[in-house]
């Protein structure tokens, strides 16, 4: 299949970028987006230009690396994939396609499709664990945990912090991705001791980088996990249940 | 070079107690004095670098990702093993040592393994107390399945996530460890080069893949966590960027490089589907619980699977390997699907397939719970393929997965540069020539949890005062060296693109030095390797500048490596005459074509020392002594 | 108040204290719509029903107290919904300073996204709505006191209608998102509530937004003259 894809070029951080056009040709259906760069890229080097810069790694799904804004939608038309598991089967032949990298305050662009997500490991650095020093756990089995509550903590716990839901939030709202780690450790007994204040911390550190919520839920249908907004509504409660307390 | 293993004495399961009792410590109040480079943070560099910064240690940790948690550690999905004997099926650290040993094809030493098998039970706890959602038994217990090449349960899941939760857990200690200031953490950043000052590793050359600057960092230790090499055949389940760099430099600067030809092909691969393919993706081997394993008994029989009655299937594992069946362990049920497509009775359009068939699992235990059991791996697979495995089989194949060859290091996870510690899939140590599944997670945390934290200060211990500063020509040595590699890379201004010379490597790997290696083969590929490298250097197109990020020259650098690393691993594969777990010498099997090993005379690791270019490396050997195991002829019938 | 500032800081706080404030005149819109239902009873009900929001509480407390009490704390919740919508506005958009080329929204509501100029077009009717009804400063022929001729004359003015009718409308939508989305912001977990949220915000929505554009359709349509 031929495509006419419009991707967004910028040399670095300090300069401005713009859209260029390219034409991808004899694209399989089999191959995923980035495969489909892939081969515009070899194209691009065999005629002496730059490729098209975007960050990935582990094309399973799984790292988080990848991700851009495919035709207005983080990760592109699909739902529930990133990047590098959308298959070029979902296109049709002779489609254009216009790939931006995403867009927040926090995401500052590093280089055509690169962004510089760092401050989500500082929402992390915050309170995004659970104090305990390597060698002083206790026996794995003394603490049962009901299976539901497992299960529901796994749910949150598959954020793979690709930052899809920052950029498709027209707030630039981090409230998924936090929420999804406050409810991961804050379900589980193990997260109980530090569960209040973890979320007055983590809370502080989203707010100085990210926007707010306004439910629109952009996040929740653009996740490759497809993690909850109701876990955004449980981080509330924890939030003011932490304010009362305080 | 001396290669002393350093195995405490004492019985096998007090060897680990011994040396704890006897490495010299550091002061707490002295600790913080100390400066440790952790380069990688995977499992095993990121829990390294968590417990290391909870003990007080001054560390520096460096990532070419944007952030640890990117590791290809995340993309673990089966399970990890440990000896709790939860399920009363007769599990104990000794059977797990055994199981290993075994699996590893009697390749691996003793005190090592023995030693990873005592601590999978502290992991298990660790991560638990980390918040690990593993799954979970009704009564909130923790579950357990099943897995490849043992007879009990012992591997502890997180749905298809295992090292994802994993990681995250020790990911979440780092970053606890970075808010409290010690640990520093370095994103973007790539080592190209280790500084050794009077034997001693005393620092590492990075280029900031930002700005491409190239920085010197100086510290009391070094410690290598970043992972395998089997990208060097192009096609792999590795993420793209791993890469053999950080390894190979510290190989170059003297680290001996131990059984590099043993890599491991994971049998249950998605195959291959086109030129374009950039990598190849996993099904976790879980799948083998419940999945049946056949071909077509007719050669070149092309009917839809479902028409092809049961009479017509050859369940090949379940056929050869009535006890263990279709959890063969990795090496053998790879190499039986090879064979079953050399015969011609290969599936798909290749012809390079086999079958991983759920239609008995599902009407034995209904579609609710397979879905439950592997819900995520058949949507994986669905989204990859476009096809439905719960209607009909997955087409599998075996493709590179794991490295058990690295860098050798003694029992104390230190290499033979003093100060240069290794450790996870980066090291050589305990998988031997084939590695069980669900055990490199176990490993990586062994060493980075409960290993390298504790016998790092028997080093450093000795080191007090001896910083080196950033001023010492060997700094500035090094950095002139990688300044003129990025420039050469730069400047050849060829023809060809980066990827286009790694994929030529990567099939000449696959083909004579994949799955069953030849002699022959061997040496044919020496000299195309060596004839592709030349042209590489000559040839190569690398766009851009150093000055920027700058993807094409990030990956010129490492395929670079791969080259050398290559020929590395078919020197090592034609020197090994013998067969054993992922290597496969056709020369060298019994007549109902099982692995062939030759205890007399390769009962050793082989350790090879760097001599420079154009040089023959220099191959030493650590023999391999059995005390505990009795050596046997390995037997999965 | 050092508390109450703390956590106001915060943009969760503020979400929380628009959701309690949104309640809070959620409740005395519907009282409102509630009253207003008397137009259909006629003059009498409607101008009784008026004095006595006047006289409420009276004579325990002087008359007026009780409807001055309930003003005051609209009032503040009204200063407090729009102010910390105006600073969340400002941070989000500061959050985001460059948008999309090519923007698809797979799922926000257009109630969602309409939910600030909504709020602006509602806060600009309901300053119409005092000088046009309570005030009577822009009312053509104001009788303080005669509820039921003030809104009758007033809505046969086909625009005046209209702007009732567009502000009503601005209102169903405000409502059908915030009145879902106030449980989410106050964190409400239950799995029970939680099922009947989109019901409850339906609902009174689409009640509200019914009975309040029917006031004036009545007038113009001639039901009630």
């Amino acid at each position: 299949m031929n495509l006419t894809l419009h991707v967004w070029r910028q040399k670095s951080r300090d300069t401005n970028g713009s859209f260029a056009t390219y034409q991808a040709s004899g694209i399989s259906p089999d191959a995923s987006f980035l495969e489909m760069l892939d081969v515009v890229n070899e194209e691009l080097i065999a005629k002496g230009e730059e490729p098209i810069h975007f960050e990935h790694d582990c094309r399973e799904g799984i790292c988080g690396s990848c991700g851009m804004m495919i035709n207005g939608t983080a990760h592109g038309p699909m739902g529930g994939t990133a990047t590098c598991q959308l298959h070029m089967r979902h296109f049709n032949d002779g489609d254009e396609v216009w790939v931006e990298p995403w867009r927040a305050r926090a995401f500052p662009v590093i280089k055509d499709l690169i962004v510089d997500r760092s401050p989500l490991d500082k929402i992390i650095q915050a309170g995004g664990f659970i104090s305990v020093n390597t060698g002083s756990a206790v026996e794995a089995n003394t603490l049962p945990i009901p299976k539901p509550v497992q299960e529901r903590a796994m749910d949150a716990a598959e954020c793979i912090q690709c930052g899809a839901c920052v950029a498709q939030c027209p707030n630039g709202a981090a409230q998924l991705f936090t929420a999804a780690k406050i409810s991961h450790l804050g379900l589980l007994p193990q997260g109980q001791p530090e569960r209040y204040e973890r979320v007055l911390k983590m809370v502080e550190v989203m707010e100085e980088h990210f926007g707010s919520c306004t439910l629109f839920r952009e996040c929740e249908a653009v996740c490759p996990k497809e993690i909850s907004t109701e876990f955004i509504t449980r981080m509330n409660k924890d939030y003011l249940t932490a304010q009362v307390k305080r | 070079m001396q290669l002393e293993s350093k195995i405490p004495p004492g019985p096998i399961d007090k060897k680990w107690e011994y040396a704890k009792s006897h490495y010299k410590l550091v002061n707490p109040a002295n600790k913080r004095k100390y400066d440790i480079i952790v380069v990688g943070a995977g499992l095993a560099g990121a829990s390294a670098a968590a417990s290391l910064g909870e003990l007080g240690y001054n560390v520096k940790c460096f990532v070419y990702h944007d952030s640890p948690r990117r590791a290809h550690s995340i993309a673990a999905q089966g399970g990890i093993n440990a000896a709790k004997n939860y399920r009363n099926d007769g599990d104990s650290v000794y059977r797990l040592f055994y199981d290993t040993i075994k699996g590893g094809d009697y390749r691996s030493r003793e005190g090592n393994v023995h030693r990873l098998a005592e601590l999978s039970v502290n992991i298990i706890d660790q991560a638990v107390a980390q918040g690990v959602p593993f799954a979970r038994e009704y009564g909130g217990a923790l579950e357990n399945r099943s897995f490849g090449g043992v007879q009990v349960s012992r591997t502890f899941f997180a749905r298809g996530q295992t090292g994802q939760q994993l990681l995250l857990g020790a990911f979440q200690a780092l970053e606890r460890q970075i808010a409290l200031g010690t640990v520093k953490q370095f994103n973007r950043h790539e080592m190209l080069d280790l500084v050794v000052v009077d034997g001693q590793a005393k620092g590492i050359i990075t280029r900031d893949l930002i700005t491409g600057r190239i920085e010197a960092h100086a510290a009391d230790a070094v410690v290598l966590g970043t992972g395998g090499y089997v990208n060097v055949f192009y096609l792999s389940t590795n993420a793209k960027a791993s890469n053999a760099t950080a390894i190979w430099r510290a190989h170059k600067r003297g680290a001996a490089m131990a059984n590099p030809c043993y890599t491991q092909i994971h049998p249950t691969c998605i195959p291959q589907s086109g030129d374009f393919q950039s990598k190849l993706t996993l099904m976790s081997e879980s799948l083998r619980n419940d999945g049946r394993i056949w071909v077509p008994k007719q050669q070149g029989d092309k009917r839809p699977p479902q028409q092809i009655p049961e009479s017509e299937r050859d369940y090949y594992l379940e056929r050869k390997y009535p006890s263990f069946g279709n959890l063969a362990p990795r090496d053998i049920a790879s190499r039986a699907a090879k064979e079953a497509c050399d015969e011609g009775k290969g599936i798909g359009a290749s012809g390079r397939g086999v079958y991983l068939d759920f239609a008995d699992a599902i009407k034995r235990l209904g579609r609710p719970v397979i879905e439950e059991r592997y819900g995520n791996l058949f949507e994986m697979y669905h989204d990859i393929t476009a096809e439905d495995p719960y209607e009909a089989p997955m087409r599998i194949y075996p493709a590179p997965h794991y490295s058990m060859g690295g860098l050798w290091v003694d029992y104390n996870l230190m290499s033979n540069v003093p100060g240069l510690y290794v450790i996870g899939e980066a090291n050589f140590s305990d998988h031997g020539a084939n590695r069980l599944g669900a055990s490199a997670l176990m490993q990586g945390l062994a060493d980075g949890y409960f290993v390298l934290p504790v016998t790092i200060g028997d080093y450093l211990a000795g080191q007090l005062g001896k910083k080196v500063a950033l001023d010492r020509p060997e700094f500035t040595n090094a950095i002139a060296d990688v300044k003129d590699r990025v420039g050469k890379l730069l400047s050849a201004k060829g023809t060809r693109s980066v990827d286009s010379y790694h994929k030529e490597l990567g099939s000449i790997m696959w083909e004579y030095c994949g799955m069953a290696r030849s002699a022959d083969g061997l040496k044919k590929a020496l000299g195309m390797i060596r004839d592709l490298r030349q042209q590489y250097w000559r040839d190569v197109r690398v766009t851009g500048e150093g000055e920027e990020p700058n993807q094409s020259l990030e990956k010129a650098g490492r395929v670079a490596d791969f080259f050398e690393l290559a020929e590395l691993m078919c020197i090592d594969a034609l020197h090994r005459e013998e067969s054993a777990g992922g290597h496969f010498r056709v020369e060298y099997q019994t007549p109902d074509g099982e692995a062939q090993r030759n205890d007399d005379e390769f009962l050793y690791v082989g350790a090879w020392e760097y001599k420079g270019e154009g040089n023959e490396p220099v191959l030493h050997k650590e023999m391999l002594v059995y005390e505990e195991v009795k050596l046997a002829t390995r037997s999965y019938k | 108040m050092n508390w109450f500032g703390n956590f106001y800081r915060s943009a969760l706080g503020k979400k929380a204290v628009m959701a309690v404030t949104g309640v809070i005149l959620f409740g005395w819109i519907f009282l409102h719509m509630v009253g207003n239902l008397k137009l259909y009873l006629g003059p009498v009900h409607l101008n009784e029903y008026a004095h006595f929001l006047r006289a409420m509480g009276s004579p325990a407390v002087p008359e007026s107290f009780a409807l001055w009490v309930s003003r005051i704390v609209l009032l503040v919740c009204v200063v407090l919904h729009i102010h910390a919508a105006t600073v969340l506005t400002i941070m989000n958009r500061e959050a985001r300073p460059v948008g999309y080329r090519d923007r698809d929204y797979p799922s926000a509501t257009y109630a969602a996204r309409t939910m600030r100029w909504g709020g602006v077009i509602i806060a600009l009717f309901v300053v119409y709505h005092l000088l046009h009804l309570t005030t009577g400063t822009v009312h053509p022929s104001f009788i303080k006191d005669d509820v039921y001729h003030n809104v009758v004359t007033g809505f046969r003015v086909w625009w005046v209608a209209a702007v009732y009718i567009i502000a009503n409308l601005a209102l169903g939508l405000h409502l059908y998102h915030g009145l879902w989305s106030m449980f989410a912001s106050l964190g409400v977990t239950n799995a029970r509530v939680s099922k009947w949220k989109r019901a409850f915000a339906t609902t009174f929505a689409v009640v509200i937004t019914a009975a309040n554009v029917s006031f004036p359709l009545a007038v113009l349509s001639g039901l009630v003259r």
